[in-house]
């Protein structure tokens, strides 16, 4: 499964961030996940919890914030119904997706000593 | 002391970063990409589940391509787990493929697919297919530098697939719905519900109804490429600007 290789892609870029700033260890680590991503959250956290082990991340918590898919009118017609086709009802343009395919690393809380 | 904040302990500090966790791929899609255009080829993402019938339909492009003298324009890269299988029958219907082994990934990157170009004379090509893993997820989340993204559903594969699996059908340009031929053996199957289950999740939804086995949709396959060719270099003709 593709987690591992984004966990793999998270860890290169913690570590980094970490040496920049020199810290002595990662306390949190929050992502944004989008329900369209194609990411299950269970199995990022499955293999976060195997890759952290004897890393800057061993004490850091995973904290997720979902994020809902939104599809919405290009031309400000405002949101499609969920259970809709993605065509805007107004003026039946293709509808553009507003959030919920984002994979962001939005923010680490580090140790520096 | 809050564990999960940190308050109360002055030396931990929030970093903002809010970055794309998958932009080194990024960057190695927007490179293979400068390539594809450099060389004004068309890359085209193969996606869709494992026995779908992907290599069955570069096998059929093959023959249709070189029914129109275009056989050597086009060429493939196939990702394949462990074999050269898929990437040898394509060669055997005639055009230039090689494989990406994968090992045991779920799916290519961007990086995989330039190690693949340095093994085929792609250059020359007016299309590159890149045949994904069979898989109907994670293909999907890794970006490789294409111009389009194609997905192969089989008929055998069920209706509600396009809802289930949204991350992919969302990203498609087009959906080849293939093995129609055997659509009588399937009396539950309605392809008018197919369509319909797209049109939630495909923004712009396009489906072709093909079968390698009556050669229905396969005319229309290749005009939908040509059509792409077309969009693509009076797009860049635009960007270049008149001479
Ligand atoms: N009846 C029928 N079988 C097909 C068709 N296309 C592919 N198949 C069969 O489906 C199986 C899987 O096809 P393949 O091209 O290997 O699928 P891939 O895993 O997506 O590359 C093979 O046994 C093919 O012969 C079709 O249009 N009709
Ligand atoms: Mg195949
Ligand atoms: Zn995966
Ligand atoms: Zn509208
Ligand atoms: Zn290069």
């Amino acid at each position: 499964m593709h987690e591992y290789s984004i966990v793999q892609a998270l860890f290169d870029r913690i570590q980094d961030a970490a040496r920049e700033r020199g810290a002595v260890a990662v306390r949190r680590v929050k992502l944004r996940i989008g329900e369209i991503a194609g990411v299950d959250v269970d199995l990022l956290q499955t293999a976060y919890d195997l890759f952290r082990v004897r890393t800057i991340c061993e004490g850091a918590w995973l904290d997720v914030e979902r994020v809902s898919a939104r599809w919405t009118c290009p031309d400000g017609h405002g949101d499609i119904a969920r259970g809709h086709a993605l065509v805007c009802p107004a003026c039946a343009r293709p509808a553009r997706l507003a959030a919920g395919d984002e994979i962001v690393l939005e923010q680490l809380d580090l140790e520096v000593p | 002391m809050c564990d999960a904040c940190g308050c109360g302990d002055s030396n931990v500090v929030p970093v903002a970063l809010s970055e794309r966790v998958l932009a080194a791929n990024d960057r190695g899609a927007r490179h293979n990409r400068e390539h594809f255009h450099d060389h004004g080829v068309i890359a085209v993402n193969l996606m869709g589940g494992p026995g779908a019938g992907k290599t069955a339909i570069l096998e059929a492009s093959a023959q249709a391509l070189a029914a129109l003298g275009e056989a050597e324009k086009v060429g493939v890269l196939a990702g394949d787990l462990a074999t050269d299988h898929d990437a040898a029958r394509v060669r055997a219907a005639g055009i230039l493929a090689e494989s990406i082994t994968t090992g045991s990934a779920c799916h290519l990157d961007a990086e995989m697919v330039h190690r693949g170009l340095h093994r085929l004379a792609w250059r020359s090509l007016d299309f590159l297919f890149i045949e994904n893993v069979g898989n109907l997820v994670c293909p999907a989340v890794y970006d490789l530098g294409q111009d389009a993204n194609v997905v192969a559903l089989s008929v055998t594969e069920g209706e509600d697939k396009p809802l289930k699996y949204p991350t992919m059908f969302q990203k498609a340009d087009l959906v080849l719905l293939t093995k129609t031929d055997l659509l009588p053996q399937l009396p539950d199957i309605d392809v008018a519900r197919i369509a319909t289950n797209l049109s939630h999740v495909m923004p712009k939804p396009a489906m072709i109804t093909m079968s390698v086995r009556t050669g229905e949709g396969i005319d229309q396959w290749i005009q939908w490429l040509h059509g792409l060719k077309h969009l693509r270099a009076s797009m860049r003709a635009s960007i270049v600007g008149p001479v």
